[in-house]
């Protein structure tokens, strides 16, 4: 087999992406500050709020899952 | 003619064909049939003129309004790209069974009565089953069994519902029902099974995971999708929808999370995406209907290019779960970019259609101040990002390197995922093409920096989440058990049971003798 590296074989690419990735996070979280706003329930005023739901909402899920993965996951052919 | 013939008739006629063709002229006529069903659709004028004299009752074959040519518009066009993907299936079999299996779909759409529809309603169960059981396998031929057995008991809550409903109106006409009494908790309780609400939604991730590569497409388009559409026509505004539908996002997005298996995984997750048209349905305003009609039109657009991924990674590797898959972007570069297409479209990213269709639901929960829904939405969009998005896409075409080294897929699977793409792209773009077509008029911009700001947010911190907790995402082999867990127990303690005292009577009866 040949062996080619490619675009995500490079840490030096993995680090670069890795930069832009947090630094979009940082502008979006300080763009919310100015951008006006239409809210239809009070917790949209909060700045960052988005930020923090989605964060916190894809940690719950993962927790959710390993928990329910604990108690219900059996192993393949469990049926047969 | 110029009053246009319904769809159904088209396909279902056009399937007959199928066996006496051959080769290329068997290739084209596949790709003409539901070519020459969209174009007739442009010619159906806004009347019904298909209509039949059944003891009495009035059987309408073309209601023609606004909600259902968006329906009829989008069965249509995947109809168009599935058979393209399933241009190599030497099986007519199959691809008689997608002909029906799409054609009784736009019957249901169509119908004006419930009679027709009750009996397209089950052709699609029949024609979908065949879809399933053309893979062949002993997993293929059971889950198929327990498909047929879920649906003949939906399809008989439907009929009784039909029956008590028209025995006290006296009337045939399908129209708004609303929620009053046993004949129209008998129909709901039909319409729901068929688009997977929890606890009546393990048919489909037990069953779709076992069907054949281009059949999955088949299923993943049609059966919820009609459900939506006629949950949409006969229970508008239905409370118990709104909750339903944010509990089945939720519902979905955590099983797929969980899930080894990529067709399954995204079986899972078909059950998330309902639950927002769902959930659509049940607030009932214009731009709660808007939002149901618009997310399945998204949804089959992007559902089928993630199921035309899958089997694709299939097909060129024969494998299926994503513990033995890892690194295919080295190779499937072509199949990895649409999968990153359908991946950011699925999670609503702005300029990818998810993010127009997924919007208006959200919206109308927010107009209706529906906080609870609002914020299960939005729980369930991170859970999409996360395992669709994320976790599908990473684990097959990046992740650790499992040295399998496929070529991409044959070019008409290629075309036919690219033509997926691309309308995911057009209409997030220009999202007026779909505003064109949906039930009511919409004057709303989605591209407010308000909106894009804030939707990226909760999006890219799903992303940052994801990259933090990277090891304990990471697949595990083994299944889930779900609610089909009682009815594959219990039908095996059933068999036990009959078997012993059966047994034993034989026993006696021959000691007797």
């Amino acid at each position: 087999m040949k062996k080619k590296i490619d675009f995500f074989d490079k840490p030096e690419n993995i680090k670069r992406m890795r930069r832009v990735f947090l630094s979009c996070l940082l502008v979006l979280v300080l763009m919310d500050l100015f951008i006006p706003k239409h809210p239809h329930f009070v917790w949209e005023n909060y700045p960052g709020f988005s930020a923090a739901y989605g964060f916190i909402a894809c940690a719950l899920i993962i927790a959710v899952a390993k928990t329910l993965g604990f108690l219900l996951k059996k192993k393949e052919g469990y049926y047969d | 003619m110029t009053n246009g013939i319904p769809p159904a008739f088209i396909f279902i006629l056009g399937a007959l064909l199928v066996p006496f063709l051959r080769g290329r002229a068997k290739q084209a006529y596949l790709l003409l049939i539901p070519a020459l069903a969209f174009v007739n659709l442009l010619s159906m004028p806004e009347s019904t003129n298909w209509t039949l004299n059944f003891l009495g009752y009035e059987i309408i074959f073309d209601k023609v309004d606004k909600l259902s040519m968006a329906f009829g518009y989008i069965f249509t066009i995947v109809s168009f790209i599935a058979n393209l993907y399933a241009l190599r299936v030497k099986d007519d079999g199959q691809h008689i069974a997608a002909l029906l299996y799409a054609g009784s779909a736009l019957g249901v759409i169509f119908a004006g009565d419930m009679l027709s529809l009750f009996i397209f309603w089950e052709i699609m169960t029949i024609s979908s089953l065949y879809l399933i059981w053309a893979k062949g396998t002993e997993a293929s031929y059971t889950a198929g069994l327990r498909y047929l057995c879920v649906h003949l008991f939906g399809g008989l809550c439907l009929l009784t519902g039909i029956i008590i409903h028209v025995h006290q109106t006296g009337s045939l006409e399908f129209g708004v029902i609303g929620l009053n009494g046993l004949s129209s908790y008998l129909i709901l309780i039909g319409f729901v099974l068929n688009a997977a609400v929890p606890p009546l939604h393990a048919w489909l991730a037990d069953a779709y995971p076992e069907a054949t590569i281009t059949g999955a497409v088949f299923l993943s388009a049609f059966t919820t999708k009609t459900a939506v559409y006629v949950l949409i026509r006969a229970f508008p505004g239905a409370e118990i929808l709104v909750w339903l539908g944010g509990m089945m996002a939720i519902y979905g997005v955590i099983y797929a999370v969980l899930e080894n298996d990529i067709r399954r995984l995204l079986a899972y997750h078909i059950i998330s995406q309902v639950g927002y048209m769902v959930a659509g349905v049940g607030i009932g305003s214009m731009m709660g209907i808007n939002g149901a009609a618009a997310h399945a039109f998204s949804n089959i657009l992007y559902k089928g290019l993630l199921f035309m991924v899958a089997g694709a990674v299939i097909h060129m590797t024969g494998k299926s779960k994503l513990t033995e898959l890892g690194g295919l972007h080295k190779t499937m570069p072509l199949t990895f970019t649409l999968c990153l297409v359908a991946g950011l479209s699925i999670s609503a990213f702005p300029f990818f259609n998810g993010f127009i269709s997924k919007s208006m639901v959200v919206t109308a929960a927010a107009e209706e101040h529906l906080g609870a829904i609002w914020l299960m939405l939005m729980f369930a969009s991170s859970g999409t990002f996360l395992s669709v998005g994320l976790k599908f896409t990473y684990f097959i075409f990046l992740g650790h390197d499992s040295g399998l080294r496929p070529k991409e897929p044959p070019l008409n699977m290629l075309i036919a995922m690219g033509l997926a793409g691309f309308l995911c792209i057009f209409i997030g773009v220009y999202p007026y093409a779909l505003y064109k077509v949906l039930p009511h008029d919409i004057e709303y911009s989605m591209y407010t920096a308000e909106h894009v700001v804030l939707t990226l947010q909760i999006l890219l911190f799903t992303g940052l989440a994801f990259f933090a907790l990277l090891k304990r995402v990471k697949p595990k082999e083994g299944i889930t058990l779900d609610i089909d867990w009682f009815y594959r127990k219990g039908g095996k303690a059933l068999l036990w049971l009959a078997n012993r005292v059966i047994g034993n009577d034989r026993e006696e009866i021959i000691r007797e003798n």
